[in-house]
């Protein structure tokens, strides 16, 4: 399934002995696993597992009480939202988290927030760098409508589209920011078989062509195994399996996880 | 330059008169991009060579694959240069359907828009021996894949080449013959398995220039190219009269954008099958329900004025002053900024074939002053029999017999014609050329038709589908079925009743109109199987199957075909599962024999039937959707005592 046109390089983000508490409640213990470049990596595990939190700790919005985070070789004790952004992380939420009022091209439009650097005088005239930056940042907007195939919605107001789609508008907000880690949370959520299949596609397509390192959390199983590379699995907010998809699937502790056993 | 009889020379005689005129258009990355004539010559120049350097030439076959792209326009051109013949295929077939195609037509070398027509070649690939040399126009997805070659490589290849080899490429455009065969179209196979209709140069050039005669197309003309490469609808307009009249062909962003493209574009000819104007007009109605009350009155009102006389308007016909003052004022209000919404703001010619027309759909599109047209042929016509006269166009016809052809009407009611835009053969299938072309020349083209008063041509069904009922009546399905899909809740309806005591009906709902209407009412569902099944849609269709009938009652012969029973289908009719033509029309035969189940319940009385029917999903993997069907009765009128006329 992975195309031989990528090579999985060098590890670019390390996170070691994560722990997160909210009061007395363990979110995650204790939680190590590395993100390899280019690769397609899962995190999987049953409700309320902290597979949220998890990419909530990646990106920033949650500060770990332990352990460090280290991203293209600098060892961090927690991440911080702007960091992330600004090194080339972007995320996806579970909730669809648009700007209903406005069009699909506007949304979109605000993933390049980031690559703007006109002054507010320069914007509010429109000239100089503000010009010369939103003529190329829309090229680059426009290559990713391309790229997910939303042409026809481009002028939509986003609440006006049906979810399927505005799933699909958040991954285009979030490769607006041309990242290099791109961080999912549950990109097929609610999706029927034929949006799922779709979504995969843009996926790994996203994986094939930019090259861009996807980490995603995912419960529908035959996705997960049929698009990763490798696989964490969690559990209670504690790591019970880590490996490609064939070594998770096997194991004994990631069965029970799922299917439940007698405590 | 010698004549300009083959479609290479005549891309070279624009590119020489109108170097800067624009040729083509396509909407990329959010912008229309524009090539001049004197740019698609050089690009076409380069593929051929490319084309050449790789082995193609004279006499064989190069598939084509893929949504409107100008590059595969070109690559028609490219292949006809070389004396090769282009291959347009259906772009959403699965590759299942393509392998009998591709062996038929012995192909070798083969162009896909992107990934996914790629994909397909390759899963036939193995069931295709021949097949060597695939070239992709959209490289998205495909830089892992080892033995396929991008356009601009191809190209480049061909700058090369004819650096190397100077003249080789006007040398093959001089060796070009009228005669020889320019496109290779397959029939869409309603019944059987497709056949290659193979039409010169000469064929399609007699055509073109027939039709832009007809209606003074220049090349200050711009159309949307949208339609299927492979149809030869598209193949008339998009590409034949583009070459014979040299305007220019905008290509659509994407499928999802036609209707923004054309806005954008208001081309000034225009050409859809009835399917596409049905769409429009169900939008347009779903719209008009949702807008504000003052505003639904305006449309109503204005509307009934252009019913009456719009029309007549149109065809420069005598009509009141004051109507044609109030016709000017809905101009203003109403018909103006709905032209403008539809893309038809500036345009002069509208034509519409393919399959029959809807006399109410005709009529709305006139009478809001779009000057739509029928127009009747065949693949193996080039499209090209009838043309309806500006001025003369009649509801219930299809015009007059366009210039240089000759039609005549047979013995059994066939429409019979003659003339140079025949085909020349089905490919390798000399049986199949004997039987539709008979000895004095004529091509039988499978409809029923009869000749007017006035010389104009009426088709009144498939000569094969028009049948009779028990009690002996005229039975023409196609006829009914027209009416029934004029209702914007009903896309598609198949009629049974040959050999029958009355008439039963299979209907497919549309789930955007329906869908529209149940929310209004919110009425929740959650598919088409659902909605399909609900009581409150059951008596929505109920009444526009009775409206029918009404209708049948009052035209004397087929007051028999009255609907006395009709189901809801549980699944949409789809090209994907064989039950509809790649075109869309249905296949009557394997649609009875598949649900026959349901057609014994139609007849036997029953009120409800199970049925569990296997379903293809885009992907190619199969399901089943299941079902209780319920079966209603509709009113019929009595039949009406017969009047001496």
């Amino acid at each position: 399934m992975s195309g031989g046109g990528r090579r999985i390089g060098d590890v670019i983000l390390q996170l070691d002995r994560i722990s997160l508490a909210f009061g007395g409640v363990k979110a995650l213990t204790d939680i190590s696993f590395d993100v390899r470049e280019h690769e397609v990596r899962a995190i999987i595990g049953p409700n309320g597992a902290g597979k949220s939190s998890m990419l909530n700790v990646i990106n920033g919005v949650y500060r770990p009480q332990q352990g460090t985070i280290t991203f293209r070789g600098t060892p961090r004790r927690d991440m911080d939202t702007h960091q992330a952004a600004a090194q080339g992380i972007a995320r996806t939420f579970q909730n669809i988290a648009l700007f209903r009022g406005m069009s699909v091209l506007d949304n979109i439009m605000t993933g390049r927030n980031l690559k703007m650097n006109a002054t507010f005088v320069e914007q509010a005239i429109w000239i100089g760098r503000a010009k010369r930056e939103e003529l190329e940042n829309r090229r680059k907007v426009e290559e990713v409508i391309d790229f997910l195939e939303i042409q026809h919605i481009r002028k939509t107001p986003v609440g006006r589209l049906p979810y399927g789609l505005q799933k699909r508008v958040e991954l285009a907000r979030a490769l607006a920011a041309e990242p290099s880690l791109l961080l999912l949370d549950e990109p097929m959520a609610g999706m029927n078989v034929e949006e799922k299949q779709d979504m995969c596609r843009f996926v790994l397509d996203v994986n094939d062509q930019y090259g861009t390192t996807i980490v995603l959390i995912e419960h529908d199983m035959g996705v997960v195994m049929d698009i990763s590379d490798r696989v964490v699995v969690l559990d209670y907010g504690k790591k019970i399996g880590d490996g490609t998809p064939d070594d998770v699937r096997g194991s004994q502790a990631v069965i029970d996880a799922y299917l439940g056993v007698a405590h | 330059m010698e004549e300009l009889d083959t479609f290479p020379r005549l891309l070279l005689h624009h590119a020489k008169v109108r170097p800067n005129a624009p040729a083509t258009r396509e909407k990329d990355l959010g912008i229309w991009q524009t090539w001049t004539w004197a740019e698609v010559a050089a690009e076409v120049r380069a593929l051929a060579c490319g084309l050449a350097a790789q082995g193609f030439g004279r006499g064989m076959h190069l598939a084509i694959i893929g949504d409107n792209r100008p590059r595969l326009y070109w690559s028609m051109l490219a292949a006809e240069a070389l004396g090769g013949v282009p291959v347009p295929l259906y772009q959403d077939a699965p590759a299942a359907e393509f392998i009998y195609v591709l062996n038929d037509a012995g192909i070798v070398y083969a162009i896909a828009e992107d990934q996914e027509q790629v994909d397909k070649l390759q899963e036939a690939a193995p069931q295709v021996p021949t097949l060597a040399h695939i070239y992709y126009d959209d490289p998205r997805g495909l830089r892992s894949y080892g033995n396929v070659t991008s356009f601009e490589r191809l190209t480049e290849i061909g700058r090369e080449y004819d650096r190397a080899h100077p003249g080789f490429y006007d040398g093959e455009i001089a060796n070009g013959r009228s005669d020889d065969v320019s496109g290779m179209l397959y029939t869409s196979g309603t019944t059987g398995k497709p056949k290659g209709v193979c039409q010169t140069h000469a064929a399609f050039i007699a055509a073109a220039k027939g039709g832009a005669q007809f209606d003074k197309l220049t090349a200050d003309d711009s159309i949307l190219s949208y339609l299927p490469m492979a149809w030869v609808g598209d193949h008339l307009f998009s590409y034949a009269q583009w070459l014979y009249a040299g305007f220019t062909i905008n290509c659509p962003e994407s499928g999802d954008t036609v209707m923004t493209d054309l806005r954008e574009i208001g081309p000034t000819y225009y050409f859809a099958p009835p399917r596409v104007f049905e769409n429009l007009l169900t939008q347009v109605m779903i719209r008009m329900e949702d807008a504000s009350a003052p505003k639904r009155w305006l449309f109503r009102h204005f509307t009934a004025v252009a019913r009456r006389v719009g029309a007549d308007i149109l065809d420069g016909k005598p009509v009141a002053t004051a109507d044609r003052l109030r016709y000017a004022l809905g101009d203003l209000l109403v018909f103006g900024p709905l032209r403008n919404v539809l893309g038809m703001s500036r345009i002069r010619v509208a034509y519409t074939a393919g399959a029959a027309i809807g006399p109410d759909l005709f009529r709305f599109y006139r009478s809001i002053g779009v000057n739509l047209k029928q127009l009747y042929g065949q693949t193996e016509t080039c499209a090209y029999v009838c043309l309806q006269p500006d001025g003369g166009v009649k509801f219930d016809t299809v015009g007059l017999a366009a210039p240089g052809v000759e039609i005549k009407i047979a013995e059994s009611g066939e429409v019979l014609v003659r003339g140079p835009m025949l085909l020349k053969e089905y490919y390798k299938r000399p049986d199949a050329t004997a039987e539709a072309i008979d000895g004095e020349g004529f091509f039988h083209t499978g409809d029923a038709g009869v000749i007017d008063a006035a010389g104009h041509l009426k088709i009144i069904d498939r000569a094969k589908d028009v049948g009779r009922m028990a009690g002996g009546a005229m039975f023409a399905p196609n006829y009914i079925e027209n009416k029934l899909k004029f209702f914007p809740h009903i896309k598609e309806a198949v009629v049974f009743g040959a050999d029958r005591d009355n008439v039963c009906a299979f209907i497919n709902i549309d789930v955007g109109s329906v869908g529209n209407w149940a929310e209004r009412r919110g009425l929740p569902y959650s598919g088409y199987t659902d909605l399909a099944a609900k009581p409150e849609v059951y008596a929505l269709i109920r009444e526009c199957v009775e409206q029918v009938n009404a209708e049948l009652a009052a035209e004397g012969d087929l007051a028999a075909s009255q609907i006395h029973r009709f189901l809801v289908l549980h699944k949409e009719l789809d090209p994907d599962d064989d039950e509809l033509t790649r075109t869309r029309k249905v296949r009557r035969g394997f649609v009875a024999e598949k649900y026959r189940v349901l057609i014994e319940a139609l007849y036997s009385g029953k009120a409800v039937q199970h049925i569990e029917t296997q379903v293809k999903f885009e992907d190619g993997r199969a399901g089943v959707v299941a079902a209780d069907l319920r079966i209603e009765e509709a009113k019929t009128l009595p039949l009406a005592q017969r009047r001496a006329a």
